[in-house]
């Protein structure tokens, strides 16, 4: 069968848009519509014309937009094509080129290329769609609600990509009994759930830092427990034997500690839980406490029995609590 | 009481923290009641501790009281710490709150045995289930059974929780015997064999009927304490490939030892051995998700893993008959085999060659370890020296000492420490 391949025969142009995904849609088609491939694809607040460059500023039409993001399907799947929308959102100078680039060699091809490894736009692709991906995950892992006295949660975030539309339907799901707010600082929008539906809320002006957002004042009364308790639980699940804090960084880089309640700093200093003896040859460290002696330590070593030789000093505890 | 709660929580923490278990995928409880939560698809690391751990679930004990001894743990009877116990209610109103403030995945509940392991079990069951079903709570629930509790309770605690997890600890029952006198194999493998038969059962109801209570839908784990006793890798990994098989475990852990104690009967070791630990859960992946067996990779001629080399390559090493392997051709099950080549390169080559012949600079766009690969592959019109021509030391010396081969500073330290030549 002869597919008919749309061919760039008109002399290459500059494009500009809105920046609007359904305006780089728009952009998409009239470049099959003229024939002119493009020569760049910019915002046009951002454009900065050649010398001898045409621009074409293209006006974003909703109608043409649904078009071509429903005759993309023709050819690829679903996920390639949400790929793509994720490329738009990665922010990446050069990310409309790019999704054009890979829109052009699909039609080109007639095959789905997802799989198209060795080709460097298919990689790019693929590159960012993860880079977004994993920052998407970032953010449903990093993101710390603080509770307000009006019973809202409210986060505050500075993802590098603009990840907010892509973590809504996890947030939703899993916080359906709280009303929540999470705020992207950097793009000066939000994300509201009310109990019922989760919008997208402006702010008119810039909120100024995390603790001025929601101050202290406004706070539920047991919000200061719980990040406390979150700090002492995170300090004390550390094993300080495997300590490895490039590893920690690589899992955590330092941008991300700001709004991370558990990488503030303490108010009161980190105490260990002496909860090992001393090894014999290791240095007591000062306020240990050292524990009773427990008869010739030969003795007990030469033994290889179950019981330690020893009898066993009964730890000064409180009796466990029977529950009612 | 808030000074209190916190010293609990601290005391409990720590002393749960030598599970390394932290996994809160593969559960499958959708938020459908407008509860709170959701624990479908994959997990999440909330956070990560500064050794480099996830940090996913709540991780604790009801209580660090035990009535065992064993030896290898911070909680046995004999040892001067501090103890503490939670309420129920305290636990409930910490994992609710934590979650809540998205810190956490869910709960992973465990506990020292007091009084007796029915009257432990009974207290963890009430908590996951107050949880569930007084707090709509749809987050994931790793519990703890307690070795010798009663089938009923654990299969109580199989409906609410999403994993359901008996540490062996000890990888044989020599050192069971030795270390934890008062655990025995048995009491730890039957109840493991029931909830593999649950589990079992509840897929086939499934099938059948519409709507069937949860069976531990994320499945079960255990943990092996690596270095506290004599076993070889060997050992270990033929006893991960029959839990694997026989009973169905999603996954095995492996715990480096942490010196804890100076019991005589464990070995005095300043550091964990981190290295070793990593090996054994390179040789699980390549079990796992490489399609290689056990005995493959370690027979009782080659009992123990190279530090210095991975598992993968150390079997090339030994099986170079069977390369070099061809990109464009071989099956994938071959491509997997190839060292340098992870699950996720193997299956883009195999999907890529498709759409032509690879080249080695596409290979290593791909994110191959062309370093370790070059040696064990062939592309289209690419002839280096075969492998058969050079012994098994200088490839592996070029490996390792050749020229961008970059060492992590861990590995060379505990290799120093050990002073392995293997």
């Amino acid at each position: 069968m002869l597919v008919r391949r749309p061919t760039l025969t008109a002399p290459p142009r500059d494009y500009t848009y809105d920046a609007t995904f359904e305006g780089l849609l728009t952009v998409i088609f009239s470049i099959y519509d003229s024939r002119s491939a493009p020569h760049s694809i910019q915002s046009a607040g951002q454009a900065q014309g050649g010398l001898f460059a045409q621009t074409a500023p293209v006006a974003t039409d909703e109608t043409l937009a649904t078009r071509v993001w429903d005759g993309l399907l023709k050819s690829m799947d679903k996920e390639a094509r949400a790929r793509l929308y994720h490329v738009f959102l990665s922010e990446d100078p050069q990310r409309e080129l790019l999704i054009f680039r890979y829109i052009e060699l699909a039609l080109r091809l007639g095959t789905d290329i997802s799989q198209h490894y060795a080709d460097d736009t298919v990689r790019r692709v693929q590159r960012l769609a993860q880079q977004m991906f994993r920052e998407k995950h970032r953010m449903e892992a990093f993101v710390r609600f603080e509770k307000t006295q009006d019973e809202l949660f409210h986060a505050t975030i500075e993802p590098d990509f603009d990840v907010l539309p892509l973590i809504a339907a996890h947030f939703t799901k899993r916080y359906a009994d709280q009303r929540w707010l999470i705020y992207d600082k950097r793009r000066r929008y939000g994300l509201y759930y009310d109990l019922q539906r989760t919008d997208i809320v402006q702010f008119e002006q810039e909120t100024p830092g995390k603790s001025a957002a929601v101050s202290a004042t406004v706070l539920d009364e047991r919000e200061p427990l719980f990040q406390v308790l979150w700090q002492a639980y995170f300090d004390h699940v550390n094993i300080p034997e495997r300590r490895n804090l490039k590893l920690h960084r690589r899992h955590i880089p330092l941008r991300y500690w700001k709004y991370l309640s558990e990488k503030q700093p303490r108010e009161k200093p980190f105490q260990p839980i002496q909860n090992k003896k001393s090894i014999e040859g290791k240095e007591v460290t000062a306020g240990q406490k050292r524990l009773p002696e427990q008869g010739p330590k030969g003795g007990a070593r030469a033994g290889l029995s179950g019981s330690d030789g020893a009898t066993p000093t009964r730890p000064e505890t409180a009796p466990i609590v029977a529950e009612p | 009481m808030n000074e209190r709660i916190q010293e609990k929580l601290s005391i409990l923490a720590d002393a749960a923290k030598y599970d390394v278990s932290c996994s809160s995928s593969g559960g499958k409880r959708k938020n459908e009641n407008k509860g709170l939560g959701n624990a479908e698809g994959m997990g999440i690391c909330h956070s990560y501790t500064e050794d480099g751990r996830c940090v996913s679930l709540l991780k604790i004990l009801l209580t660090n009281h035990c009535i065992f001894d064993c030896a290898y743990c911070v909680s046995r009877r004999s040892n001067d710490v501090k103890r503490a116990a939670f309420t129920v209610d305290e636990v409930v109103d910490l994992t609710i709150n934590f979650y809540r403030r998205n810190y956490i995945e869910g709960l992973f509940l465990s506990s020292g045995i007091f009084s007796s392991p029915d009257y432990t079990m009974e207290r963890l069951v009430r908590i996951v289930r107050k949880l569930r079903t007084e707090h709509n709570f749809n987050g994931y629930i790793h519990v703890k059974t307690i070795p010798g509790a009663s089938e009923e309770l654990i299969a109580e605690a199989a409906m609410y929780a999403d994993r359901l997890s008996v540490n062996i600890e000890l990888p044989s029952e020599l050192a069971l015997q030795t270390l934890a006198p008062e655990k025995n194999y048995a009491e730890i493998l039957t109840p493991m064999a029931q909830i593999r038969d649950g589990i079992r059962q509840n897929k086939e109801e499934k099938a059948l009927f519409k709507k069937v209570p949860q069976f531990a839908t994320a499945g079960q784990s255990t943990q092996l304490i690596v270095g506290a006793s004599g076993e070889t890798d060997l050992q270990i990994i033929q006893l991960s490939d029959g839990l694997y098989k026989g009973y169905g475990l999603k996954r095995v852990y492996y715990s480096g030892y942490i010196p804890i104690t100076d019991d005589a009967r464990l070995p005095q070791i300043t550091q964990p051995p981190v290295i070793r630990e990593h090996r054994l859960y390179q040789t699980d992946w390549l079990m796992r998700f490489y399609g290689f067996e056990a005995n493959e990779i370690l027979d009782p001629l080659h009992p123990h893993l190279d530090l210095e080399i991975d598992p993968k390559l150390a079997w090339a090493l030994r099986n170079r008959h069977v390369f070099p392997v061809d990109i464009n051709a071989a099956p994938l099950e071959m491509i997997l085999r190839i060292p340098g080549v992870g699950a996720r390169s193997a299956h883009r080559i195999v999907a890529a060659r498709r759409f032509g012949p690879l080249t080695e600079a596409d290979l290593h766009k791909f994110g191959v370890v062309l370093k370790r690969a070059k040696y064990f592959l062939v592309c289209r019109s690419q002839q280096r020296p075969a492998l058969g021509e050079l012994d098994e030391q200088t490839v592996r010396r070029q490996i390792l000492f050749g020229g961008k081969s970059v060492r992590s500073a861990l590995v060379t330290q505990q290799l120093d420490l050990f002073g392995a030549v293997a």
